[in-house]
């Protein structure tokens, strides 16, 4: 089957796999940016994720419609990030250990509601091709896509223009960047990292159904390999900007892409390092793009890691 | 009432004499605020009519800011009330003043350091569009700014404007926002002399135009003299005097803010024999890229022994990153720093072995640890090395209490008691109790960065004292301060640090020219330009 392609293999299982592995990862970066865009960073996504996937199986599994396991999902997400924002707003509490605290309560719900839903199967979410026009099998099975993806794309889109020409956007920046300054200018603090942070739940959620009802497709307690925190970082990668944050979860879905290609086509030797490659990858960009001297370009500067 | 009359009503240009014979524009009636037992402002009464330029004259910890903030809404008087236009307000939040059309230009900025001075001034506004035409707002703004005589650049985002342009930005800000009442807190701090009287200028000019009041918040006598038409003055928390500023004089001003007090006596300076022999001695010194905010580019500074050396220089031209270099807490990127003709690193032994002290800027950040005792903050210098030179294992803890007891009695540290945590000390103490460790054992060179900033007079007195005496004993002293008056007082030599170079030096004391000196730290010189020639 790989005959007829050649090496040309390689880029078009990196390309299917890209398109694949990179919608959690967008979605969550893309929440997780507006979260740290209001000054807060929640850790705990990664628990959020598990627990999205496990309610959007559910969901799809009893009412049959997967769309609405999507939705279930993403309402379980905010619940979680309204949790995490009430926490946090209490004097004295740090994001970040809150944080880490509901990333294991999370994976341990989703566990422990999800028993019963490993046996039975639910309606999976459709795909779209949009590999017609080719006539290499491989292409157009890579050019498979959710339906999640454009609309995380389009997200990545909607959000550059929110943060450049909204009041709420800019009201989001006001307060992640000087809290003095928003309430200076008589613009809430609290309500705005509320909804930012349960924005980021939201979306958290979507991730964790996609996971569980497009790719892989299916639920056990192995669904995530820690996308929900390799996003937090993507969004730091990103400099928190929403098309880098596209551009991050491409770059990183690919990178996961290479082992699965190089062993498909016949590459066997030492393919565990290229399922590293996600994670070399992502150590050598913030080694080429950190300074030991400079702050951090672009942070919003009310966020905790970089006061 | 809203934005758009407020602006009608500034645009309109009413005759002044008409204005200033009706009742106060803004009238603040006994107020009081209590912060726990401690009363922070005891029934105080100001009266602002419109298009005077009113002083509130204090010294720091008076009550000043506490009564500005009580008629902004940003704390809710106990007792009293505030009236605007005859009819009384109750002024929950900075948002009510704002809508009132009162507005505040405050110490500490409230501009968004990320954001453009465009979006700051646009989301400063009562009402913000849901999605907003940014070329609209930037004609807007622009027509705006024409009327104006101050200058911002509109698409630069805030942190990379100099402090100057900043307090422009926010007093440009409250004038578009159409404020009929202005309170400057502390405007001139970072503006050169050059800078101050053409933003008080112009706001006096515009007050008399518009019917415009403005409070200015000062501790400057002549911003008073030079500006105001009344002066209200205030002493822990009391009213102290008020009056016409043309029937008061100087010495009237001083004696209401400060009350009878003994200042410390400023030793004489000792006139040192000779050229002495130079202790620092710093070459092509670099730290950062050239031209950015902070950033230093030294060709070469030299302190000698036994004479101070005034860094003088709006923040943000290198001061900060200068004393970092010097304290350890930078790294430069290039040149060197010779302290007595050897290598400095800056390392902890280096600093013993040359005998180089520093009294960093907000030495509660800098220079102490805040949960620490006093006793323990005192002995960061000494704690590991016996008096014989010799390394220390393990603590003395009695000797560390009873040499900080020393100190503590030596300079005069106001605390409850040496194991009290340093960060309970009020500012002067802090800087009094680090300035005692910096120079108990010898001290070759003494750096001191701001050393009397938010100081009331008492303390200010004491710390120049004790800096003086230390010149006096031999150190070289190398005196880093935004505070022009202070530089020109205590030098024997002046550098204007520009961009982080040194444009031009000149004589301290009473030869120094302020005008010129003024002028170098705005960078409006030929020679600030450097290398033409």
């Amino acid at each position: 089957m790989n005959e007829d392609l050649g090496l040309w293999a390689v880029p078009i299982a990196v390309l299917g796999g890209m398109l694949r592995v990179s919608t959690p990862f967008l979605f969550v970066s893309l929440g997780e940016c507006v979260t740290e865009k209001s000054g807060r960073i929640n850790l705990g996504l990664e628990g959020t994720l598990v627990f999205g996937a496990m309610a959007g199986y559910g969901g799809s599994y009893l009412t049959g419609n997967p769309w609405a396991g999507v939705l279930l999902a993403g309402l379980a997400g905010t619940l979680f990030g309204l949790l995490h924002a009430a926490l946090c707003s209490l004097p004295r509490v740090n994001d970040i250990a809150v944080g880490i605290a509901l990333m294991i309560l999370g994976s341990g719900l989703a566990f422990f509601f999800g028993k019963p839903l490993i046996q039975p199967a639910a309606p999976m979410l459709p795909s779209l091709s949009l590999g017609g026009w080719s006539d290499v099998p491989q292409l157009r099975s890579a050019l498979e896509v959710s339906p999640l993806l454009l609309i995380g794309i389009a997200a990545a889109f909607v959000l550059l223009f929110v943060f450049k020409r909204t009041r709420i956007g800019l009201i989001l920046r006001m307060v992640g960047d000087s809290a003095d300054a928003a309430r200076a200018m008589g613009y809430p603090i609290i309500p705005v990292r509320v909804a930012a942070t349960a924005f980021g739940g939201f979306m958290a959620g979507i991730a964790g159904a996609y996971l569980s009802l497009y790719y892989p497709g299916s639920w056990n307690e192995h669904i995530s390999s820690g996308q929900g925190l390799i996003a937090v970082a993507l969004v730091i990668f990103a400099r928190w900007n929403p098309l880098a944050c596209l551009g991050a979860a491409l770059i990183f879905g690919g990178a996961g892409a290479l082992g699965p290609a190089l062993q498909s086509v016949g590459v066997t030797s030492g393919y565990y390092l290229f399922y590293a490659a996600p994670y070399i990858l992502t150590l050598a960009i913030l080694f080429a793009t950190s300074s030991p001297r400079r702050a951090l370009e672009g942070a919003p500067r009310e966020l905790s890691i970089t006061k | 009432m809203s934005a758009v009359a407020i602006i009608e009503d500034v645009a309109e240009p009413a005759p002044v004499a008409e204005r200033r014979a009706e009742r106060p524009l803004l009238e603040a009636i006994g107020l009081t605020k209590r912060f726990g037992a401690f009363t922070a402002l005891d029934a105080v009464s100001i009266e602002l009519h419109a298009g005077e330029f009113h002083a509130l004259l204090g010294e720091n910890g008076a009550g000043k800011s506490t009564l500005v903030k009580c008629m902004l809404g940003y704390y809710h008087p106990d007792e009293g009330s505030v009236i605007l236009d005859g009819r009384e307000q109750t002024i929950a939040s900075p948002r009510d003043a704002r809508r009132l059309g009162i507005g505040m230009v405050y110490q500490h900025f409230t501009l968004v350091p990320s954001m453009t001075v465009l979006e700051n001034l646009v989301m400063s506004r009562t009402e913000v569009p849901r999605v907003i035409d940014w070329k609209s707002e930037r004609r807007a703004l622009s027509a705006f700014l024409e009327t104006m005589p101050l200058k911002v650049p509109l698409d630069t985002k805030v942190d990379r404007l100099s402090s100057g342009e900043r307090q422009k930005t926010e007093i440009l800000k409250q004038l578009y926002l159409g404020s009929r009442v202005l309170v400057l807190d502390e405007p001139t701090s970072v503006l050169t002399p050059d800078e101050a009287r053409e933003v008080l200028g112009f706001l006096r000019d515009l007050a008399s135009r518009t019917g415009m009041a403005v409070l200015l918040i000062t501790h400057k006598f002549a911003e008073v003299t030079a500006f105001c038409d009344r002066v209200t003055v205030l002493r822990k928390g009391a009213e102290v005097g008020a009056g016409k500023v043309a029937e008061l004089s100087t010495a009237d001003m001083a004696g209401m803010m400060i009350g009878e007090r003994e200042l410390a006596a400023v030793p004489d300076r000792v006139v040192h024999a000779g050229q002495r022999e130079p202790v620092l001695h710093a070459r092509d010194l670099v730290s950062g890229d050239a031209g950015t905010r902070g950033s230093v580019a030294i060709a070469d500074l030299q302190v000698r022994a036994g004479e101070i050396v005034g860094i003088a220089g709006i923040s943000g031209n290198g001061q900060t990153r200068l004393v970092e270099l010097i304290s350890g807490q930078a790294r430069p990127d290039g040149g060197e720093i010779r302290v007595k003709g050897k290598a400095y690193d800056a390392s902890r032994a280096a600093a013993q072995a040359m005998k180089v002290r520093c009294l960093p800027e907000e030495p509660l950040r800098n220079a102490c640890v805040g949960k620490m005792s006093v006793a323990e903050n005192l002995a960061f210098r000494a704690f590991d090395r016996a008096p014989d030179g010799k390394p220390r294992r393990l603590l003395d803890k009695s000797g560390m209490r009873r040499e900080a007891e020393r100190l503590i009695a030596a300079y005069a540290v106001k605390t409850q008691s040496p194991s009290a945590r340093i960060e309970t000390l009020s500012g002067g103490n802090v800087q009094r109790a680090v300035l005692a460790r910096e120079l108990s054992g010898e001290t070759d060179l003494l750096v001191a960065a701001n050393p009397c900033f938010g100081l009331d007079f008492g303390a200010v007195a004491d710390i120049r004292a004790q800096i003086l005496k230390a010149r006096n004993d031999g150190a070289a002293v190398l005196l880093v301060s935004e505070d022009l008056d202070e530089v020109v007082a205590l030098s024997d030599r002046i550098a204007v640090m520009f961009e982080g170079r040194i444009v031009f030096e000149c004589e301290g004391g009473e030869k120094a020219d302020t005008r010129q000196i003024g002028a170098h730290m705005a960078g409006h010189s030929a020679a600030g330009t450097g290398g033409l020639h």
